[in-house]
This record gives C-alpha cells, structure tokens and sequence, in this order.
C-alpha cells in the first residue's frame, strides 16, 4: 500500500481534486502548502490551507489559513503549534463542560429539597457573574498560554503530535468522562453542606442554616472546587495566569462581601437581599470546615487517578515532561544553510503514519546524494533569483508516478 | 534589497509574550508530593475529625414532638380539633444538669420555606420602613398584598403571612413547688437584620404609620401590636419576627425561640428535675404532613450538635493515609522508566 503520491506536472485543478479525493476517501484531515497562484485551488479546498509568502507573490498568502515565509516553518506550525493549540481547544473544552454541569447539576439536587419549586441554590448575582466574571478570565488564561511541553521538545519528540491525530484527547469518551466527573463533584458540592448544615446552628445559637446562608456556602464551595480543577488542568503557570486565577477569587470574595454590605443594602433595597449573610455565616468554623471538606473531597480523587494513571500507564506526554525536569534538551543540529529544501512547493498530502518521521528525518536529502546522478542542476538560492522551479526525483519509481496523477 | 525589505517589515515580534516564551511554573504530579501530602492531609483531617465527633458528643440536645398526629401523643387533642386557642402540655424530665447556656428551639418538618414563589413573596422596602410602600406593596407579595376589600397589608407577602404563632411556656417542678423558667426573647435573631434590614417607619407612635393598612390575613395581631409586655420589641423589628423571615434552606429546620435565662436557680443551665411546657397551639402543620417539635440544645465553637462533620473528617482522614499507602506502593512497583 503506499503511502506517498508524488504528482508533478499537476494543473492548479488537479492539485485541488488531489486533495478532494482524499477528503472524501480518507476522511481525513488535509493539509495543503503552497506558494504560488496556481496552489490557490488546493489551499482552499484543504482542510488546512498554508500560503507561503515569498518569490511567487502573495497569492497563496492571501487565500490561505496559515501563512508564513519558509516550507520548513511548517514543522513547527504542526509540531508546535498545531498540537498546542489542540491540548488548549481540549482542555478547555473539558474544562467548561466540567464547570457548567457541576453548577447546574447542583441545582438540580437541590430541587429534591425544595418541593421542585425552580428555587436556585445560589444568590441570583452569583449566577449572573458565574460564567461572565468569576470562571472568565482564568480559562482564558489557561487556553492563550497553556503549554504541557515546550517547544523544542515538541519538535524533538514529533510523536507528541499522533494523539492529535487520533483525537484522544476530546472525544465522547472524554466528554462521558467529564459528565460523571461533574456529577460527582456535584454530588460532594451539594450533600456536604446539605449534611453539615443539617439542624445546625451558629456558635451563639443563632440560624445557620438559612437559605441564604447555605446559598453562600454553596457557591463557595463550587468556586473553590472549580478554581482548583482549573490550577490542576493548568500545566503552564505565566505571571498573568497566577493574576487571573488568584484575582478572581479575590474578586469573588470582594464582589460577594459588597453586595452583603450595608451601602448596597441602602442603595437598592431590594436587589440585594442579601445584607449581613457573609458577616454572619463566614465567621463560623463550621461554615469554613464545612468547605475544607467539600474542596478536598473533590479535588483529591483527581489528584489520585491522575498520579496513578501517570504510573501505571504513562502517555507520551507524562513521559516526556518527566525527562524535561530532569534532562537538558540535546542541541539541535545546526541547520544546513543550503536552501535546497525551498525548492519544494505545491505539496498535498494527508496524514498518515509515519508521516511526521518521514517528513523531519530528511531523509530524501541523504539518499539523494549518495544515489544517483542529478537530473537537474541544483543552484543554493533559487529561491532569491527568479528561476523556474526544480523538481527533483527520489527514485526511478517516481517516473511511473507520473501515470497516478488523476 | 526589496525582498529583504519587505521581510523585515512581516517579521513577527520576537518578545516573550508574542513568541509564546513567557517566563512559567510547570508543576508536575510527582510522587514526592503527592505522596507526603495525602499523608499529611489524611493526618490532619484525622485529628480535626477527632476533636468534632468528641466536641459534638459534648453537646447536650432533647426534641420533643408535640405535632400529636397519634391519639395518645402528647397535644393529640389540639391537632385534631378545630379550635383555636387550644392549649396543651408536654411533661419531661432532666436527669442531670443541661449544661447552659441553653437555647430552646422550635422545629417544623416537611415545610418548605424554600419554595421559590413562597421566598419571592415579600417587599424588602416595605420591611425597610419605606412608606410609600405600605399603601402599595410590591407585587411580588401578591396574593398576599391587598385584602378582600382593597387594603393593603403590612407586612405583606406568604412569608410573613404564614408566621409560626405557637408560644410556649416552661415550668420546673421541685420539691413539690413550680417554677417558672426564665425566657430571655432578646437578641435571638441576626443582629444585622435587627439594625439594618428590618426598620420600622419612623412615625410615633408606631400604630400610626399602619393607618389606612390592614394585618395579614393569619395574623391575630397587627404588627405594631407583636409584643405587649416590650414596646420596642414591636413592628418589624419584633424578633420573633425576624428569625421567622430569615427563611431555611431545607425542609427540616428549627429555629430560635428563646435562651433559657440565665440567672437564679438557672446559672449553670437548666437542672434536673421535672419540666412542664405550656403550649398555645395555634399552628396548624397536619393539612400538609408536617411536624412541630421542641428542642433544647446547648452549643459550642462548632456550632449545635452535628455529628455528620465528625465522622466525615475521620472517614476522609483514614482515606487518605489509604490512598497513600496504595499510591506508594503503585510507585515502587510501576514506577514508569524513561523510555521514548
């Protein structure tokens, strides 16, 4: 079966219908680079459409999804990149699933206990600012600059790149996974105070177990949990994720402790009803051990499976950040300033293994000069001065490939 | 020349930020802190979970059911009839000293004061004092808002409507002579809501201000006629009051009725002997299955007796130095080479 199709001589048509046929046989993900006008009907039919920018004019930039000025760039659009930005898409998407259903679900076992009446079991504020203020910009940070491994080693270890391609790291699976995740937490988050605050009472005897009180823990015992979720989904600590996680929670306990107090009490009378709850309930040991037991009950099993899954079955990834603790990175070896590989335009090719060994290991540049005679003559910087594109051929099977192009 | 150029104007920034280089903590799940940690946090949790079961063991509590929805239950008679103003007695004994400061609490099962139409219905300005609202409450007191004639009430709304109106009255009995127990009714509910979230209308007198006004449909008295013996324990800052609107999360929930005054014979709490409670049994609960009872309670730093937080901690703690155990040894057995 073979892997790789070269076609040369292809009009712009049939570069696109290369790619289409693949789409539509493969079902698979495409890729198309080029530089020139006539690669512009491959880069759009493409899933992926690269323009490279450069002697050929801007054309391909201008119709592409990606563009930058060097074929080898492309390595670590993929490499780098591209996987990066997959983990993020992932992570993120996990994680938002993750924190809207542990916030719903939680209202959904408090309807057990509220004759089904539609009462929320949190302050109404707080659902307003849930998504837009509190869990808004720590997931932002997470998905601009989360990085589960640096990028020299991701173009060292190219086989970070295949869960990618297999779509491991949100498929329903995943996403089964991360229901029963959050059905648990809601679980803890709701029954925890429910138990706790069960007939209890303050230390002076007065009520803690009213609903505004036990709205308050409620939803502090979600945030809390789901703040933490987020710092272990976080493998990339920069400066400004540290100020979006630590700042909402500061936030959090700022904007509650304001809409609790007296001055909007008196400014609006009836839009915050909740006056004196935090003065009167956060004062209370129960109150904080209550959360204390919440926040690690959920948090813990998380922490286990994942160390235990870390050992008993290590991903490429675990593995990798393992070695990046604790080795340097070898030097990469100096790149040969020859240009010849610029010489390479119009490729369309899809995935399939072995692919990303085949591409990086430049291999083709080896075989080719130890095997045969140059058909062509090869000049260093073609690229710099207008010449015809040079094709080259890496074995005599190329010459019955001519008969594959459609 | 111009290739060159042109390449140096597309050239993308080269700083930390752009380059995606940023300076960064990368924290990894490793066995050295997992591990510890598990056994730490298991070991503080064992010893937090100890000192809440023996704290909550401590605390001293006695419910009494006085719903009397058997024939031969105490107050059985009140429930069954009728009658309003029925009275009824509960009978029990302490055979050693109930620790003080003792709080006597009553209790309602089954009575969802977290329904949502029932919490929304109430006028925060009205209960502020404002009184342009006592000649035209809020709707979301409706229909609790204007009675049959078109008056409004004050304070209206379900939550104040439906107020608990039984009260109680507790004698000791020694040696032959009855004593009536001192109950202290001040202070009994937040103090923020006292000074700050309930106000009444500045108008003196205070019957005044509930001119042209009528009192809740269930109410015997009018607002500003809540407590006869304390005038300044009246409208709605009434602290019976109060701690009714301060609405319970769950449907089982008791709330502060009295602290046993501490003075006298009382000092150290409530002595062994036999006790007598005195009820007016005014509030009906057997139409939707509910229950009323009395609990004395005493309570501590942790708050009233509360033994689920106790055992929860010490099942969690002794988790934990479990889970640890297991990861350790899943460490020493799998301990994951470094291969590529």
């Amino acid at each position: 079966m073979c892997q790789t199709v070269i076609c040369c001589r292809v009009t712009p048509l049939q570069k696109a219908q290369v790619v289409q046929l693949v789409k539509k046989y493969k079902q698979a993900v495409t890729l198309a680079i080029g530089d020139g006008a006539n690669d512009v009907s491959m880069i759009k039919v493409a899933h992926i459409g690269v323009g490279i920018s450069g002697q050929e004019g801007m054309q391909a930039v201008l119709s592409s999804d990606f563009s930058f000025a060097q074929f080898r760039y492309l390595q670590r659009l993929l490499l780098v990149h591209g996987r990066w930005s997959y983990i993020r898409m992932c992570k993120f998407l996990g994680y938002f699933f993750y924190k809207n259903f542990t916030f719903t679900l939680v209202q959904f076992w408090y309807a057990f206990f509220c004759g089904f009446s539609a009462q929320t079991v949190y302050e109404d504020w707080f659902i307003t600012f849930y998504n837009m203020v509190y869990t808004a910009l720590p997931v932002l940070g997470m998905c601009l600059f989360d990085q589960d491994v640096n990028d020299r080693w991701s173009l060292y270890h190219p086989q970070l790149y295949a869960p990618g391609q297999k779509n491991q790291y949100f498929n329903k699976k995943a996403f089964v996974n991360c229901v029963m995740h959050s059905c648990y937490s809601s679980l803890i988050l709701f029954f925890i105070p429910w138990a706790s605050m069960h007939d209890t009472v303050r230390d002076d005897g007065k009520e803690i177990a009213d609903y505004q009180s036990f709205a308050l823990l409620a939803q502090t015992c979600l945030l809390i949990v789901v703040y933490t979720q987020l710092c272990l989904d976080t493998y990339y600590w920069t400066a400004v994720n540290h100020f979006f996680v630590w700042g909402s929670m500061v936030a959090y306990f700022s904007i509650t402790l304001t809409m609790c107090s007296n001055g909007m009490f008196y400014m609006f009378t009836s839009s915050f009803p909740f006056i004196g709850t935090t003065r009167n309930s956060l004062n209370q040991p129960n109150v904080w051990l209550t959360i204390f037991l919440t926040f690690l009950l959920c948090i813990l099993p998380v922490v286990a499976f994942r160390f235990i899954f870390i050992q008993l079955r290590p991903t490429i990834n675990d593995k990798v950040r393992y070695k990046m603790r604790t080795e340097e990175l070898p030097v990469p070896a100096p790149r040969r300033l020859r240009r010849r590989h610029s010489t390479r335009s119009g490729y369309a090719f899809s995935h399939s293994q072995g692919y990303g060994d085949l591409v990086t290991s430049r291999k083709f540049l080896m075989k080719r000069s130890t095997k045969r005679a140059p058909l062509f003559t090869q000049t260093d910087s073609s690229i710099f001065q207008n010449q015809p594109q040079h094709y080259r051929t890496i074995a005599e099977e190329a010459e019955e490939s001519q008969g594959h192009s459609p | 020349m111009v290739k060159q150029e042109s390449e140096s104007a597309n050239r993308p920034d080269n700083t930390a930020f752009t380059q995606q280089r940023l300076p960064a903590w990368q924290p990894i799940l490793s066995a050295g802190i997992v591990i510890p940690g598990f056994v730490l946090i298991g070991l503080a949790f064992i010893g937090i979970g100890v000192a809440l079961f023996v704290t909550s063991r401590s605390i001293q509590v006695l419910e009494l059911d006085y719903t009397g929805d058997s024939n031969g239950s105490p107050c059985s008679s009140c429930s069954q009839s009728v009658v309003t103003n029925c009275k009824c007695s509960l009978n029990f004994t302490l055979t050693t000293l109930f620790q003080g400061p003792v709080f006597f609490y009553y209790g309602l099962s089954n009575y969802f004061q977290n329904y949502r139409r029932y919490g929304a219905s109430k006028d925060d300005n009205q209960l502020y004092g404002d009184l342009s609202y006592f000649t035209s409450p809020s709707s979301s007191c409706s229909p609790y808002d204007y009675d049959s004639s078109k008056k409004p009430i004050v304070p209206c709304g379900s939550i104040a409507n439906s107020m608990f109106n039984d009260t109680f009255t507790l004698t000791w009995t020694v040696n032959g002579t009855t004593n009536n127990v001192p109950l202290d009714g001040k202070g009994i509910a937040w103090w923020t809501d006292y000074n700050i979230k309930y106000r009444n209308p500045s108008v003196t007198p205070l019957k005044n201000a509930f001119n042209g006004t009528v009192k809740p449909i269930n109410w015997a008295k009018p607002a500003y006629e809540l407590d006869a013996s304390d005038p300044s324990n009246n409208g709605f800052v009434n602290q019976d009051f109060l701690v009714w609107m301060r609405r319970a999360a769950l449907p089982n929930f008791r709330k502060l009725y009295r602290r046993i005054d501490a003075s006298g014979d009382y000092q150290k709490g409530l002595p062994a002997g036999n006790y007598t409670i005195d009820i007016a049994y005014n509030y009906p609960v057997r139409a939707f299955n509910g229950a009323k009872k009395i609990v004395f309670s005493n309570v501590s730093w942790m708050g009233g007796r509360n033994e689920f937080l106790g055992i929860a901690y010490l099942v969690i703690g002794s988790l934990c130095v479990v889970m640890s155990i297991v990861m350790l040894i899943v460490y020493a057995k799998f301990k994951f080479p470094d291969e590529e």
